[in-house]
């Protein structure tokens, strides 16, 4: 009986995932499409669109900007989250409470409820659609998650090292960037690598708070909007790759030193 | 240590995260209020009564409604038997690996990979043309530009989600739970309608709520993959921003949207309390 | 003597290559409370699973009633466990959680509700019959998954470990009212635990365990005073040990000889040879052997510290071996006075290896 379920169990896995990789599948492989249309029948090898899309300043000027916007947004997010963190561990009462779930208030908004909100907001005070608009979207999204992980990280040990460092004289700033920043450097960069990861491929806020400059997901919009192309394809694949590449490195971070993360 | 000692240490630690989420996340909630409110040069219920009185505006919510519940139902029940066979099938060595592998197709664009599915569904794309090569069908199906492309779009994504969820769910779950249920004298079967299912309740909740939160404010899959026969709220949404520029009847379905997701947050509300017992 | 209720023959188990269990054999008396006492590793706790059919031994059999259970399923088997951490359903109430194994059996709710509500009143829980296990406290965890195991009226009742996450107070508490109730109930217990203490409060048959064998049993006080093995000597708490050397031997009676001095013992089966005498620290005495205790020689007394509710003292033998006494406190005792050693015979323990 059992070995029947074993043999149920596997080829439902393997259903369930084929289901979700072919879409992965195909688009890398039509990314090496010769012709035209990213269609079957294949008609490659070809590196021809991934030499069209890395040529093309327009995407290689969105992915700067994505980099930009992503590495800015989620450095503001991690500091920020991480001076609140630090404070708000010391704030045991009913106003900790109280900022901390401000806080975290935006996690259970919908994206698309927080750009419209700034959009209304960049409207009537002005401001015009830009990669700041967007990077401050960006900040708005990553800095509950930046300040949940940091938060669930000031446990009383930090407390004890930092009380342990204020008594052999150490000043307040002393305490944060030579004690308390070091001890908790995993989750800083975990914190930094999951919102660069979110900010990289968020595509609704760029979407509404940006024009000519523009992030990556909306460049690919627009190149979508007319229809199915390679270009997408080639270009879908490096993000796949880059993406890849960055879990890898936040996976060493995180398990390559064994942190305990709670 | 009660009452904290608000110095201006404090006040340099959590002022700026808190300025910041004043400004750029309550302040504009508010605005949007507001604006929602506006009409005709004045304070007004304008919006909101065009939205009561337009048809089409109350199918987009429906539309919207209709679409999620059924995302999410059809990736809850393939998600749990996958994230079992993920906890309870693959031998420990291989878990790390296996999670990864379920989780990877995450880090594709999302944009890309609604557009994806556009290729895969698309009349010349690989599903017709495997239907049509095996001899299933003599003429192409309508898939994409359809509610059903929509669905499939969304499932995909959700089913991953899910199933991590889930899965994190069943790993928690001590195995002293099913020793005690065997030994007072439950079939498998038994243990795992009385016992492990509802112990995965949690888990599926969760998720569940996710997914119905992601998938209603979604405006890249429905565009994408679904048309233009038929609108969901936030393809309806962005497009007073876009032709119309009308912020304030944008601004006031956002609003109702929100409401929305606070039903349904009140609804899961239960389960979403992270106590553990 | 009645039919053994639970009969192991020869039963062995090893995971891979590592033997933990080495071909045990015991009888388990219906209505005996049986305790399982040794360290970790001992092999307890893989004895208990396969009792409770959570594991099929490798080797040997297990009879219940008569009937070999050996590879028969836990929710077969006419056993029930409670375990270590209680494993009680949380999201079911007090009341479902007892009456859960009756429901498995098909048995209508009526009855199983008042059979629940009748079992949590013999552990003294009737009240919380409608409470969640998250609302209970520890004791309380632990007399209803208590309650949950009983309910089933088995033949054979497993514990592992159950008062282990309690603290000290309580867990006195619970033994006295494990005892109680498995007088009351009238069922065979097994109990795996690694405190000695409670393993003598609780014990009809305490076995202790070590490496996987069973290296002493009997009641709790033979067991205690008169230990069959250097471990369960040293294991259950502090021992004096003697060497010795059997000089002479007519009949039962043997003549030793220890760094003390000599003694006679009246001891069957002794033989010639190396021998080790084992007394309780607390057996011990001092001064001129009165009638009726033997006398086991005399040394100088090196040591007399004041522990609170004993003395400890330590006499120094000739050849400098230490022997250890633990005496009543206000017993007057010089350092560097020549005294003599003598314990009551029943308390002297004798081991040949």
């Amino acid at each position: 009986m059992n070995r029947f379920l074993d043999l149920i169990a596997g080829l439902y896995a393997l259903v369930a995932y084929g289901f979700i990789y072919l879409p992965i599948v195909v688009l890398v492989l039509f990314s090496f499409q010769a012709s035209r249309f990213p269609l079957p029948p294949f008609t490659g090898p070809s590196l021809r669109w991934y030499g069209e899309v890395l040529g093309d300043s327009k995407f290689t000027g969105a992915m700067v900007n994505s980099v930009v916007v992503g590495v800015v947004s989620s450095a503001v997010a991690v500091l920020l989250g991480f001076l609140a963190a630090y404070g708000c561990a010391r704030m045991r009462d009913r106003l900790g409470g109280a900022i901390r779930a401000l806080l975290i208030a935006p996690l259970s908004v919908s994206y698309l409820i927080i750009g419209m909100g700034l959009v209304v907001l960049f409207n009537w005070a002005g401001v015009p659609k830009s990669l700041l608009a967007v990077g401050i979207g960006h900040v708005v999204i990553n800095l509950p998650l930046c300040f949940a992980i940091l938060y669930s990280q000031m446990s009383d040990n930090i407390i004890r090292l930092e009380q342990a460092a204020r008594d052999l004289g150490a000043r307040e700033w002393q305490v944060l960037s030579l004690v308390v920043a070091p001890v908790l450097w995993p989750a800083l960069l975990a914190s930094f690598v999951l919102s660069l990861t979110l900010s990289w491929d968020e595509f609704l806020i760029a979407f509404l708070l940006t024009r000519f400059e523009t992030t990556l997901p909306v460049e690919i919009w627009t190149l979508l909007r007319s229809g199915l192309n390679p270009k997408a394809n080639a270009i879908g694949a490096v993000v796949f790759g880059v993406s890849i590449l960055m879990v890898v490195l936040a996976e060493l971070a995180i398990f390559g030193k064994g942190t305990k993360k709670s | 240590m009660t009452g904290s000692k608000i110095n201006w240490h404090m006040v340099l630690l959590v002022g700026p995260a808190v300025l910041f989420t004043a400004l750029f996340f309550l302040v504009p909630l508010i605005a949007m209020a507001v604006a929602s409110f506006t009409g005709g040069g004045g304070l007004s219920l304008d919006n909101y009564r065009h939205f009561l009185t337009q048809p089409s505006y109350i199918r987009a919510l429906v539309n919207s409604l209709e679409v999620t519940l059924v995302v999410t139902g059809i990736s809850v029940v393939v998600a749990y038997p996958l994230a079992w066979v993920l906890a309870e099938r693959v031998p420990e060595r291989w878990q790390r690996v296996a999670l990864m592998l379920t989780i990877l197709p995450f880090w594709t664009s999302y944009v890309v990979r609604s557009y994806s599915w556009l290729l895969l569904l698309a009349e010349r794309g690989v599903v017709n043309r495997a239907l049509l090569a095996s001899g299933l069908l003599d003429q192409p199906l309508q898939l994409a530009n359809t509610r059903t492309a929509t669905v499939i779009g969304f499932v995909h994504f959700f089913i991953m989600l899910l199933t991590l969820t889930i899965y994190a769910n069943f790993r928690q779950l001590s195995p002293s739970y099913r020793k005690a249920a065997a030994d007072l004298g439950a079939s498998g079967l038994q243990t795992f309608l009385h016992v492990v299912l509802p112990l995965t309740l949690p888990g599926i909740m969760v998720g569940a709520f996710l997914a119905f939160v992601l998938a209603i404010g979604d405006y890249v899959t429905p565009q994408l993959l679904g048309g233009s026969n038929e609108l969901l709220m936030p393809q309806l949404i962005i497009q007073q921003i876009g032709r119309r520029a009308d912020l304030p009847l944008a601004a006031a379905l956002s609003l109702i949207l929100m409401i929305v997701i606070s039903i349904a947050y009140l609804a899961c509300a239960r389960w979403l309390k992270l106590e553990r017992t | 003597m009645s039919a053994p209720v639970v009969s192991i023959r020869n039963l062995s188990h090893a995971f891979g290559a590592l033997t933990v269990l080495h071909e045990l054999s015991l009888d388990i008396q219906p209505g005996e409370y049986v305790v399982l006492l040794g360290p970790s590793g001992s092999g307890k706790t893989t004895l208990l699973s396969i009792l409770g059919g959570f594991l099929q031994p490798t080797n040997g059999a297990v009879l219940i009633d008569g009937r070999d259970c050996t590879h028969m399923p836990p929710a077969k088997r006419p056993t029930t466990t409670v375990f270590q951490d209680y494993a009680l359903f949380p999201h079911m109430s007090v009341g479902a959680n007892v009456a859960f194994g009756l429901r498995m059996n098909g048995v209508a709710k009526a009855e199983r509700q008042r059979l629940a509500r009748e079992t949590l009143a013999l552990v003294g829980l009737e009240q919380v019959l409608d409470k969640r296990p998250h609302q209970l406290s520890g004791g309380q965890r632990q007399r209803v998954a208590l309650a949950r195991a009983l309910v089933m009226k088995p033949r054979l009742l497993l514990l592992d470990e159950p008062l282990g996450a309690l603290d000290l107070g309580l867990r006195r508490q619970m033994q006295e009212e494990l005892k109680a109730i498995q007088k009351r109930v009238g069922t065979a217990f097994v109990h795996v635990t690694h405190d000695q203490e409670e393993a003598m409060a609780l014990a009809d048959l305490l076995l202790v365990m070590q490496d996987g064998r069973i290296v002493d049993q009997g009641n709790p006080e033979r067991v205690y005073t008169q230990p069959s093995t250097r471990f369960s000597a040293t294991f259950m708490g502090e021992n004096t040990l003697i060497d010795a050397e059997v000089t002479e031997i007519s009949g039962t009676t043997a003549i030793l000889r220890t760094a003390l001095g000599t003694l006679a013992l009246d001891r069957p089966g002794i033989r010639k040879g190396k021998a080790t005498l084992t007394v309780r620290p607390e057996n011990l005495r001092l001064g001129t052997a009165p009638s009726g205790r033997v006398s086991l020689g005399s040394g100088e007394v090196a040591e007399s510290v004041f522990q609170g509710s004993y003395r400890k003292a330590v006499v120094r033998t000739g050849s400098g071996g230490d022997i250890l006494l633990k005496l009543p406190v206000d017993m007057p005792v010089g350092i560097g006075e020549r005294v003599e050693v003598h314990a009551e015979l029943r308390h002297i323990g004798l081991l040949q290896e």
